[in-house]
């Protein structure tokens, strides 16, 4: 058994046998959604509170679907603009803990979040997001989608294009693809991707083209929206000159490269409508192995039985 | 009353170790020789350990008025007897700002009433500290003010602070300016740099400190006024001060022990107890800083004393509080950082902490020992290693990031106008 936490927090901090082992997990629940009857007994009697404070539509419903084919109870809870009376995570995870909750999932606009309130609640807790630091279960659909495509990760050449300062799931895929053996190149235009990630392993270029030669895997970040967009980029026009994944880079990738987005895309501005219909972007592939992978996690966090306070510390590391 | 300190090992200016009586009439220094004898003092033995002038701290969030449930003049002043410190200045970003005479005269007859040590407010620059107009400096002045300053805000109209750095030179006043261009800063919760990147936090790059710092410095070129630089935090801004002074331009810098001792590794598992303002920096931006205080670019060094309740710590790191309690360790960490590891002889550590900032805010009397001083000094005790322990603070702010490290330097006996207000069991 590879998997012994209390809570999913970050892939930083997580080895790739166990990245590894959630994947095998979530091949295995893949069957129970190809089934006609979606529902399986391993979250029986459990109960999944989703916490989130930002706005979601795919990423709550992904968990809540996923709760609910493995016959969890669960209640959603949308925060976005309670920030200021329920912002206190320490007393909202106590709450929580004293209603009986087994596991809560978390999305959150500020970095550690999830961490803080995984110190202090006994419930099991997923990070669905935690302001610009990581999405780790998103980036877990990612890796899958990867691992199906090319049947593993050794050796492969994964180019990441786009806003890299702003992409929480990114950070959390440089994580894990350092830790399973590829490389990976960065590239967008200087004010999107910090100095610093050079320092960390990732090759940085500035050309689209440089970076994409020889890529196996080509995986591009949604814009994220922000006011004060202008003040990194003159326009979404000249982004789309400079980095807009097309036939003409595609040809410079390998040729059974693919092109991951997660979607929704900005077409001809991120890709060509070409590279979109084409079969090498898996756009939708991504968001059916989301639900397996959330439905991996909730099951491996629900095997860690140990009480509650060997739990925190197995999950301190 | 009197009271006769016998045995006492001190520092000459030149570094010379002399041993020594000391004699203590009502709240003056009297006599400073060897076997002094006087029967109607009262007389302690302080066996051969150190004493030095009562330290003098130049940047402390005193928190009163309005924010009493993070620290008050009583509190700051157990605190800082504790920490060596005889004389505490007051930041003036406080609740009402001390932004005009009335809150000043409040401050110092909360001072006489309540505190152990001598409390000093500086007044505001700006009305309520907002950086728009300027305050009533002269009057504030005349209430006796030492220096002014925003706190830990910094102007960023740049017109402003050239009419404030104008203003001042009528009083012949330090302009106290922390310097960030919160252009630069804005959403910034630590340093910029892969400690940022890694956990995903809002960065304030060095560039903030700097250009606001190499601003404030052209400014004060140009209108000859006396511009003080505090918490000193990276290896660009010392570089910025050498050059400015070496130039002639009327500037001082002040710095705090976390800036020589902690790093933003400090932060790295999002611990909101070492989030500061300005932030830790990195491991060249310490030896730079260090470099700084022993080669006399910086001047001083302060405590930049920030008390944060604990609550507000036990948050999200964007929203925790800045800052937290300093007074009962600066003194021991400098020992510790600087005179310890040979980086600079421990007379001019006390220097910085004491007389350094006696001659800046124009109080002649204190910053020394000699006769005729203001009889504030304390005892400290290098001979035994021990671990900080927040927990036993005066401060009301009981934690810190030191909590656990291993320091020497121990304040035994704090004296006070005379009166002994701190002696450790």
């Amino acid at each position: 058994m590879f998997f012994k936490r209390k809570d999913f927090i970050s892939l930083k901090e997580i080895s790739a046998e166990e990245i590894l082992y959630i994947l095998n997990t979530a091949e295995t629940m893949k069957i129970v959604l190809s089934q006609a009857n979606k529902k399986a007994p391993h979250l029986r009697g459990k109960s999944v509170i989703l916490m989130f404070y930002e706005k979601s539509t795919r990423a709550r419903m992904s968990y809540e679907l996923a709760a609910q084919y493995l016959s969890a109870n669960i209640v959603d809870l949308t925060l976005a603009y309670a920030l200021g009376e329920a912002g206190n995570l320490i007393d909202m995870g106590n709450l929580i803990d004293q209603m009986g909750a087994d596991f809560i999932v978390i999305r959150h606009p500020m970095s550690g979040s999830a961490r803080l309130l995984a110190e202090y609640a006994r419930a099991g807790v997923i990070n669905a997001g935690d302001g610009l630091n990581e999405n780790p279960s998103q980036s877990m659909l990612d890796l899958m989608t990867i691992k199906t495509q090319k049947g593993g990760f050794e050796g492969l050449k994964v180019t990441i294009v786009g806003d890299i300062a702003h992409s929480r799931v990114t950070h959390s895929n440089i994580w894990a693809l350092m830790k399973l053996g590829t490389e990976v190149t960065l590239t967008g235009p200087t004010t999107l991707i910090p100095d610093e990630w050079a320092e960390f392993g990732p090759r940085i270029t500035y050309n689209a083209a440089d970076a994409v030669r020889g890529a196996d895997v080509i995986m591009v970040v949604k814009a994220r929206e922000m006011e004060n967009l202008g003040q990194y980029l003159p326009s979404m026009n000249e982004y789309r000159n400079l980095f807009k994944i097309d036939e003409r880079l595609m040809k410079l990738a390998k040729p059974d490269a693919i092109v991951m987005h997660p979607g929704p895309i900005s077409r001809g501005i991120e890709l060509s409508s070409q590279v979109i219909d084409s079969p090498q972007c898996l756009s939708n592939d991504q968001i059916a192995n989301g639900v397996a992978v959330r439905m991996a996690l909730l099951y491996l966090l629900s095997l860690s039985d140990a009480n509650p306070r060997e739990r925190r510390e197995a999950a301190r590391v | 009353m009197r009271l006769l300190l016998k045995n006492c090992r001190l520092l000459t200016k030149k570094g010379n170790e002399i041993a020594s009586d000391i004699l203590i009439q009502d709240n003056v220094i009297m006599e400073i020789s060897e076997g002094i004898s006087e029967p109607r003092a009262d007389v302690i033995d302080v066996k051969r350990r150190f004493v030095f002038p009562g330290l003098i701290d130049m940047h402390c969030g005193v928190c009163e008025p309005g924010y009493e449930n993070k620290e008050d003049i009583l509190s700051v002043s157990k605190s800082a007897v504790k920490g060596g410190y005889t004389s505490v200045c007051c930041l003036p970003d406080t609740s009402p700002v001390i932004d005009n005479k009335t809150v000043v005269d409040y401050i110092l007859g909360r001072g006489r009433e309540v505190s152990k040590v001598h409390i000093f407010p500086y007044g505001s620059m700006t009305k309520g500290c907002e950086g728009r107009e300027i305050a009533e400096i002269g009057d504030m002045r005349e209430a006796r003010i030492l220096a002014v300053s925003d706190g830990d805000i910094s102007v960023q109209d740049a017109g402003l602070m050239r009419n404030i750095l104008l203003y001042s030179r009528m009083f012949d006043i330090p302009v106290i300016a922390l310097c960030e261009d919160t252009s630069l800063s804005r959403g910034g919760v630590m340093n910029r740099g892969s400690v940022s990147t890694l956990l995903g936090l809002g960065g304030i790059p060095r560039e903030a400190e700097e250009v606001m710092a190499a601003r404030n410095i052209l400014l004060a070129k140009y209108t000859g006024a006396r511009l003080h630089i505090p918490l000193v935090s990276t290896k660009g801004t010392v570089g910025l001060i050498r050059i400015a002074k070496s130039m002639g331009v009327r500037l001082t810098c002040d710095t705090a022990p976390r800036y020589f001792t902690l790093t933003e590794d400090s932060v790295s598992s999002f611990n909101t107890l070492a989030k500061t303002r300005p932030p830790l920096r990195t491991k060249e931006d310490v030896d730079a800083v260090v470099q700084g205080l022993a080669d006399g670019t910086i001047d001083v060094i302060v405590t930049g004393h920030a008390p944060e309740t604990l609550e507000s710590k036990k948050v999200e790191f964007d929203r925790a509080s800045f800052g937290f309690s300093a007074m009962e360790t600066a003194f021991a960490l400098s020992c510790a950082a600087l005179a310890e590891t040979g980086a600079m002889p421990l007379y001019e550590v006390i220097k910085l902490m004491a007389e350094t900032p006696a001659r800046l805010l124009g109080l002649e009397d204190k910053g020394e020992l000699r006769p005729g001083a203001d009889a504030d000094l304390f005892v400290a005790d290098f001979d035994e290693t021990y671990a900080i322990d927040a927990s036993g603070f005066a401060s009301k702010a009981k934690y810190s990031p030191y909590d656990g490290r291993e320091v020497k330097a121990k304040v035994i006996l704090t004296v006070v106008g005379g009166d002994i207000v701190y002696l450790s069991e």
